[in-house]
């Protein structure tokens, strides 16, 4: 049941616990009591509305900050992890197997923002060794929806 | 000017709901609840594999039988999924769609006035390919009380001495029906034991939503009397690659690769490399399909539950059958007044033979969000139907 769950609510979060009863084939009370579960034991971290900025006055930048550093003895990669998350403006750490350490993804409103943030905030870091910053130019998919294109349904009306 | 024609496809009855089909077609703000297609695009990295296979420059023809190594694939599938075996070299061809499967197979074994046996309400063509083939069509009407299976009773009261191909056409379009392991038992005892040829069309195979289905050439005895057919078309959303295929004993097979040699050649060689990466790699495509139409099909059934209209529960292909008796309408015109009154298109179930009278097919290879518009207006329709014969 857990797996049909998140299933669907991974695409669609606002989905009404009656509902997805009814998708799924269960009693609602079961499905409701496991959402809460899966609440409490966070693996439902939270739920989170897809926006196409691009298409809102509002101005973003996103950029993909590639980071390498030093772990520290005992701590490995977390502790500077968590010296970079707890920035607001950071959307999303990773760590990463290759050519770097940690990929950092940051929202900022002006390209002059972000670069102030890496300048000042990220490559001070004792143990950031350096860092490449890259800008999204634009975004074509993003959390397994294409952001681009509306799907027309063109198939005839009736087929037998 | 004399035009020729033949008589015997000038008598072949067309459809009999072509004027709602004319309606449908002119009014284009309906939506539909009418296609007997996937929603779904073909997953991408089968179209990837047809693309290379352009890129590559084969576009050639293929053997009359198609790819062998697709009709390897095909066979470790078949054996993998539904535990039945064929020689790929022999006992298979490959063919554009299910449908020519089902026209060649009646022409290879069909000789004047043999009679075929047709379950309905079923897929439109058995009936006109059986006639091309010069058989007789010899119509079993399922029955609802019986989830519309076809049972054991039904075949013995239709069988004569002509009798000599059953068609299976399960899961079922229209009606969604599965024939379950203990179903098939009974009808392979019969065809057994008065040696009738089966010829089943397994195309929605992959979708049942009630265990898995099982291919009634995969029971004792049955193997060496039945043609099966299965397609790319529903499993892995590939209808407009028309790509399907034909496994049996390998002397029909022949001679079904001889008709398909002198009128088709052989079937889109693009469409055969795509087919492959499918067959090998198209598992967890349909598990993701199957899961999406079974959610699909429990919403739908839910909401005729609540709108109180009557409807079995049905375990295969992606169409419910719904049944509109309550309202004292022929299925033509309940669907014409639906169409006109709620702009939803639905199809008459008397499309599928004359005992589809009372039902409607309502495909779910829609989203959703498309489903739920479509209910909301049928459930407004009903309620004033009800209303207008004095029951709301």
């Amino acid at each position: 049941m857990r797996e049909q769950i998140l299933a669907v609510i991974e695409k669609n979060s606002r989905i009404e616990i009656k509902e997805l009863a009814i998708l799924l084939g269960y009693p609602e009370i079961d499905v409701a009591n496991e959402i809460k579960k899966m609440e409490e034991e966070g693996i439902i971290c939270g739920y989170h509305t897809l926006i196409d900025w691009e298409k809102t006055s509002i101005e973003k930048v996103t950029a993909l900050i590639e980071v390498r550093v030093t772990p520290q003895r005992g701590q490995g990669f977390d502790s500077i992890a968590e010296r970079i998350y707890n920035y607001p403006e950071v959307n999303a750490v990773y760590l990463i197997s290759g050519g770097y350490d940690l990929l950092v993804s940051l929202e900022g409103k002006t390209l002059k923002e972000v670069s102030l943030f890496v300048s000042d905030k990220l490559s001070t870091l004792e143990t950031v060794i350096s860092t490449a910053t890259h800008f999204v130019l634009k975004k074509y998919k993003d959390h397994g929806t294409v952001l681009a294109k509306k799907s027309v349904d063109e198939r005839e009306k009736i087929t037998l | 000017m004399r035009i020729p024609l033949s008589e015997e496809v000038v008598k072949l009855k067309p459809s009999g709901i072509r004027k709602f089909f004319d309606i449908v077609h002119e009014m284009k703000d309906a939506i539909s609840l009418g296609v007997g297609e996937p929603d779904f695009d073909t997953p991408w990295h089968i179209r990837d594999e047809g693309i290379y296979s352009l890129e590559k420059g084969k576009t050639i023809y293929t053997s009359n039988s198609g790819l062998l190594q697709l009709r390897q694939e095909i066979a470790k599938y078949l054996e993998k999924k539904f535990k039945v075996s064929y020689d790929p070299t022999k006992e298979m061809v490959i063919t554009v769609g299910g449908s020519e499967a089902i026209d060649i197979g009646l022409r290879a074994m069909l000789n004047p006035g043999d009679e075929v046996l047709i379950p309905q309400p079923s897929y439109v063509s058995y009936e006109p390919c059986t006639i091309i083939a010069g058989g007789k069509p010899v119509i079993i009407e399922l029955k609802a009380e019986n989830e519309f299976r076809l049972t054991e009773k039904e075949l013995r009261d239709a069988i004569t001495d002509k009798t000599r191909v059953l068609i299976l056409p399960f899961p079922n379009n229209p009606t969604g029906a599965i024939m379950e392991e203990s179903d098939l038992l009974a009808i392979a005892k019969v065809c057994v034991e008065k040696d009738i040829f089966v010829m089943s069309d397994e195309i929605y195979a992959e979708l049942t939503y009630k265990g898995r289905h099982v291919s009634i050439a995969s029971l004792p005895g049955m193997k060496e009397r039945t043609i099966l057919i299965n397609g790319f078309s529903k499993a892995y959303a590939m209808t407009g690659w028309r790509l399907g295929y034909a496994c049996g004993p390998e002397e029909i097979i022949r001679q079904m690769t001889k008709i398909h040699q002198f009128c088709i050649m052989c079937a889109p060689t693009t469409s055969q490399y795509a087919a492959i990466e499918a067959v090998k790699n198209g598992d967890e495509d349909i598990d993701k399909m199957r899961e999406a139409y079974n959610q699909r099909r429990r919403f739908l059934l839910n909401a005729f539950k609540e709108m109180g209209l009557d409807c079995f529960e049905p375990f295969g292909a992606f169409y419910v059958f719904p049944c509109i008796k309550e309202f004292n309408m022929t299925s033509d015109e309940f669907a014409t007044r639906f169409l006109e009154e709620e702009k939803v298109a639905a199809v008459p179930g008397t499309a599928f033979g004359d005992c589809g009278e009372g039902f409607l097919r309502i495909s779910y290879a829609y989203s959703l969000d498309h489903l739920k518009t479509a209910m909301e207006r049928l459930k407004r329709f009903v309620e004033k139907l009800r209303k207008e014969q004095g029951r709301g």
